[in-house]
Parts: structure tokens; C-alpha cells; sequence
């Protein structure tokens, strides 16, 4: 019997036994998956926990309902990876041998990197939204709160969703709105970008959007630290800013199982080549989804895009042939809005999200950088086709290669 | 894309006035740079603008936190020696591209 095993049962782990069970042959092939924890949780849904629209029921499902039949499953915390012997290490101690790896442990939050985030006030007036923990505990929180200066801000780059930080400050505009308390809440949006968003045409359209809601967003801020007596948060260039409730997206890590296995790039994601999704160390390891060192967004919609590409690579290098699939950096992410809008951007390594329609030329129905209902009702379904044809690892009927029919320059 | 004349060399900067071909670079280019953004360099300078060369010349992207790991200084000396946007302007003064920021 040959080996694959996979490290991490969420959103690419997942695709991936999918679409490799459907290829490889029971009789030849045995695929394990490792993941420490039973529960599934579909993280874009996290965003809309602190202001009620969903609870944590909505999120959350049973990682073994979305397994294939005829795979291996491993509930346990890996240790590291021993690439050399081709073996992974398991808490206990146990070696699990492989003949080719996928990486796909992801990126979790890690905000002991920044002094006095996670001190006395952390989830009494500074929290997250990037846990379930994190988003329940705000929810909580906003449901009483008073008012006061509602402080966003991004700790470092990368950090996994990059809109989710504005999606946030969007919905907290219209939940405050419509409360009829927003004239006593003053948002403001720190990051340490040179604008609302990285990209030139997108940061524009949503700075925009930022101004017109009167949430006013403070560029080039990089965290050093937080004040917990003065409840400020101050910044490496010795601007400090009082908050009453802090909103932070900490520094963003991949598992320190990364750092073990000395496989380590910045930040412990992993070197991967950025169009075969080959790990640089090893040829037998194939690395997708946030665990990597891609200079692409790190989303769900990444991860499946990049699955198609691993897919079939991984199945060329099981059958001795020379790569076939190239990854271009495809992304693809709605962005709420508010007040039951949205918008949505799709791009890559080269090409910045420009206007125009998706996935249909001329007719959409979504629409590219600009606001509509539509898109709103896009992103709500994502969470249908997140649970029943994403992480299954079905076919979508979005290209993984992004293409320019449709995009206006 | 624009040609000014530095000292004795001529170069080529593009709107936001970073080089567009970093081989042009020498000392003096950066010192002029420098003068532009208010800035006196001192060997420390210098330490890091090499760095960030080299880095540049591996293709590794370089964020602030990997200047703040380089051993040359930690984020808050970077600070002190780039006030304000110290990628942006140690990056100009190196004569290397504008740092994208991938999120
Ligand atoms: C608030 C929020 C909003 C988002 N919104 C969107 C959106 O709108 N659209 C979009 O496309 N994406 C969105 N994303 C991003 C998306 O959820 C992630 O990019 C995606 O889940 C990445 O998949 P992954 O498989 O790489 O990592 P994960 O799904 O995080 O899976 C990693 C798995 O590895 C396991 N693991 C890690 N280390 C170990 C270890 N040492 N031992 C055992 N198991 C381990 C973990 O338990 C986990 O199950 C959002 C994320 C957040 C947090």
C-alpha cells in the first residue's frame, strides 16, 4: 500500500481527501488525514457572530460528515514532521509514514506577539473575531455596550481574509446605525497599509465606502503595544490612541508544528513554490491553503482554486510526469458592506481587482467592485456552497485560473 | 517615468521617484535620496540599506517585522532611523522597488 497523508481536516485538508479519494485506488492507495479537533468551523462565518446575525450553531459542524468514505481519520495534536525519513510524529510519539505529505495546517491567531493584547483586558473590552471564542465574547459585549471609541486595528501582515477587518467596520457602522446609537460610537480603522486595502483600485472604492460611513481610517499604524491601565493602543512610530473597545486582528501564524519541523519561513508558514505548491524542502510535500508562504490572499476561495492546481500535480507526480498545473494566485472574496450590500473583488498574482461582472461577462449577476444587493446575497450563500460543494471538493463553476473576460480596465 | 541628474549620474525614477532599475544605484544616490526625505545617513543606515539589498537580490519580500530579525536593529531603532514609513523611504533610499504589502 502507498501513503498519503494529509495534516489539517479544515477547508483545504478537507478538499483535498476529497478529490484525491475519488482518483487513487482503495486497493493501492491509503489516505490519513491528522487534525487535533473534531469540530469544523466555517470561519467566514465568524465575521457576522459579534453582531448577531449568526450564532455559534450556524458555524460549526462535525469535521467527520465532510470526509470521504474510505480514509483514515486521526484525532490528535501532530508533533512535527521528519521530511528526511518521510514520517510524521504525532503527540504521543507515534510515527506515521508517508509517500507524499500535504501540509494544509493552516494560520491561527497568535496575540501574544504584540505586549499587553492579551492582558487584563483582553475579552473584557479587546477582542477578536478571528475565534469562535472571540466572536461569542463580543457579541455578548456589544449587546450591552453604551458607546464610546470603537478602535479596529490590524497587528501584522499577512493576516488571513483581508477584507474581514472592513467587513467588520462596515457591519459595525450598520449595526450601530440601526440601533439608533451611532452618533455615540466613533470608529476608527488602523492598519499598517498605506490605505483602506493593499490594492490600488480596490483601497480606492473602499476607502470610499470608509469616508461615506464616517469610520475614519488611520494608514501606515503598526501596533508596538497596548496600554491596559490608559486603554491605549500605541504604535512603533509613538502615535497613541485611546480606545474604549479594541478590535483586533492579531498577528496571524501558521502552528508552531511548522517551526518544529524546521520548515519555518517568517511567521512560521511554510516556503512554497508559488505556482506548483511544492514545498521547497521536500519534493514529496505539497503545502495549500493558509500553512503557506504564497504572496495571495489567505481564503477559503484560495485554498480551492489552489486545489484544483495540487490536485492535479500531485496525481502527475504520483504517475512520474512533470507538473501540469500552474497556480496563479486566483482569489475571490465578497465583501460585505452593510445595510444588506456588498461588494466583491477577484484577482491574482499579477492583476489587481479591477470593475466589471462575475463569473458571466456583461450579465454577472455579481458585481465586480461595486455595491449591490446581489453581492450581499453572494456571500450568504457562500456558506451553502462552503458546507455542501467546497470543502466536498465538487466542481464549481469558477475557473481556479482567474480570467479577464469581464473585467473593465 | 522621469530622468533627473545626481552629482556626476544620471538615473531613472518612476512617478513616486524610486529608481526603476536598482544597478544605478551608489552611495551617492542614496545620500541624495536621503537628503530628500530629511534624512542624514549614518553607518547604521547604511548597514540596513544593504540588507535590504541583498534581500531584494534573493527575491525575498521584505516586511518590516524581517528588518526588525536582521540582528542590524530591532523595529523601534528602524523607526527611529526611517521616521514615519521606514519601509517605504529605507526602501527608496536602497534603490529598490516600492514594498508591496501582501494581505
Ligand atoms: C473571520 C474570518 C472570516 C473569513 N472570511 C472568509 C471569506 O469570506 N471568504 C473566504 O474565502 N475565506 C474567508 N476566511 C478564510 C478561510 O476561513 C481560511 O482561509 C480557510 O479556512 C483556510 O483553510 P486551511 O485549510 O488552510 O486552514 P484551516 O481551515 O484553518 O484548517 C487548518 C486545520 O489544521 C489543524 N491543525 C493545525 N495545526 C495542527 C497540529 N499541530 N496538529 C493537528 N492539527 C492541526 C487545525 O485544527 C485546523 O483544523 C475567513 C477567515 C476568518 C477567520
Amino acid at each position: 500500500m502507498k501513503r498519503l497523508l494529509i495534516l489539517g481536516g479544515g477547508t483545504a485538508g478537507t478538499i483535498m481527501a476529497n478529490k484525491m479519494r475519488k482518483d487513487l485506488s482503495r486497493d493501492e492507495w491509503d489516505i490519513t488525514i491528522v487534525d487535533q479537533y473534531k469540530t469544523h468551523y466555517y470561519q467566514p462565518g465568524f465575521l457576522f457572530i459579534p453582531f448577531g446575525m449568526y450564532k455559534k450553531q450556524d458555524v460549526v459542524k462535525p469535521k467527520g460528515d465532510f470526509f470521504p468514505t474510505g480514509t483514515k481519520v486521526i484525532y490528535s495534536k501532530i508533533d512535527r514532521i521528519e521530511g528526511e525519513k518521510n514520517q510524521v510524529l504525532l503527540d504521543n510519539g507515534v510515527a506515521v509514514k508517508y509517500d507524499y505529505l500535504i501540509i494544509a495546517t493552516g494560520a491561527k491567531i497568535a496575540p501574544e506577539e504584540t505586549p499587553g493584547l492579551k492582558e487584563n483586558l483582553w475579552h473584557k473590552s479587546i477582542y477578536d473575531f478571528y475565534t469562535i471564542e472571540g466572536a461569542t465574547a463580543l457579541s455578548s459585549y456589544f449587546k450591552t455596550w453604551k458607546g464610546g471609541h470603537l478602535v479596529i486595528n490590524i497587528a501584522e501582515l499577512p493576516y488571513k481574509c483581508p477584507v474581514a477587518p472592513l467587513e467588520f467596520a462596515f457591519f459595525a457602522d450598520a449595526f450601530f446605525t440601526e440601533r439608533g446609537m451611532r452618533d455615540k460610537v466613533k470608529i476608527t480603522y488602523t492598519t499598517p497599509l498605506s490605505g483602506a486595502f493593499t490594492k490600488p483600485r480596490a483601497s480606492q472604492m473602499l476607502g470610499g465606502l470608509m469616508d461615506e460611513k464616517n469610520i475614519e481610517v488611520i494608514p501606515e499604524f503598526y501596533v508596538e503595544r497596548i496600554d491596559n491601565e490608559k486603554k491605549e493602543i500605541i504604535s512603533y512610530g509613538d502615535e497613541a490612541i485611546p480606545f474604549d473597545c479594541l478590535v483586533s486582528i492579531p498577528t496571524n501564524m501558521g502552528d508552531s508544528m511548522i517551526e518544529r519541523s524546521g520548515l519555518a519561513e517568517d511567521l512560521n508558514f511554510v516556503a512554497t513554490d508559488k505556482n506548483t505548491l511544492q514545498s521547497k524542502a521536500f519534493d514529496n510535500v505539497f503545502v495549500i491553503g493558509d500553512a503557506t508562504n504564497l504572496p495571495t490572499s489567505k481564503a477559503g476561495s484560495v485554498a480551492h482554486f489552489e486545489a484544483d492546481v495540487l490536485h492535479e500535480n500531485l496525481i502527475a507526480a504520483i504517475e512520474g510526469r512533470p507538473f501540469t498545473a500552474s497556480f496563479d494566485g486566483h482569489a475571490n472574496c465578497y465583501i460585505e458592506t452593510g445595510f444588506g450590500k456588498g461588494t466583491l473583488i477577484d484577482f491574482n498574482y499579477d492583476t489587481e481587482p479591477l470593475p466589471g461582472s462575475f463569473p458571466f461577462p456583461g450579465l454577472g449577476p455579481f458585481g465586480l467592485l461595486k455595491e449591490s444587493r446581489m453581492n450581499h446575497y453572494g456571500k450568504l450563500l457562500f456558506r451553502w456552497i462552503y458546507w455542501h460543494i467546497l470543502i466536498k471538493g465538487r466542481e464549481m463553476p469558477i475557473s481556479s485560473q482567474m480570467t479577464m473576460a469581464g473585467k473593465k480596465f | 517615468m522621469t530622468q533627473v541628474t545626481i552629482a556626476t549620474l544620471q538615473i531613472d525614477l518612476n512617478e513616486e521617484r524610486y529608481l526603476t532599475d536598482s544597478s544605478q544605484w551608489n552611495e551617492e544616490v542614496a545620500a541624495e535620496f536621503a537628503k530628500e526625505e530629511g534624512i542624514e545617513l549614518t553607518e547604521k543606515h547604511f548597514e540596513v540599506l544593504n540588507f535590504l539589498r541583498q534581500k531584494h537580490e534573493e527575491g525575498v519580500d521584505i516586511t518590516i517585522r524581517k528588518v526588525g530579525k536582521s540582528g542590524i536593529v530591532d523595529i523601534k531603532g528602524f523607526y527611529a532611523l526611517f521616521p514615519k514609513k521606514p519601509l517605504k523611504k529605507s526602501s527608496r533610499i536602497a534603490g529598490i522597488p516600492k514594498p508591496t504589502s501582501c494581505v
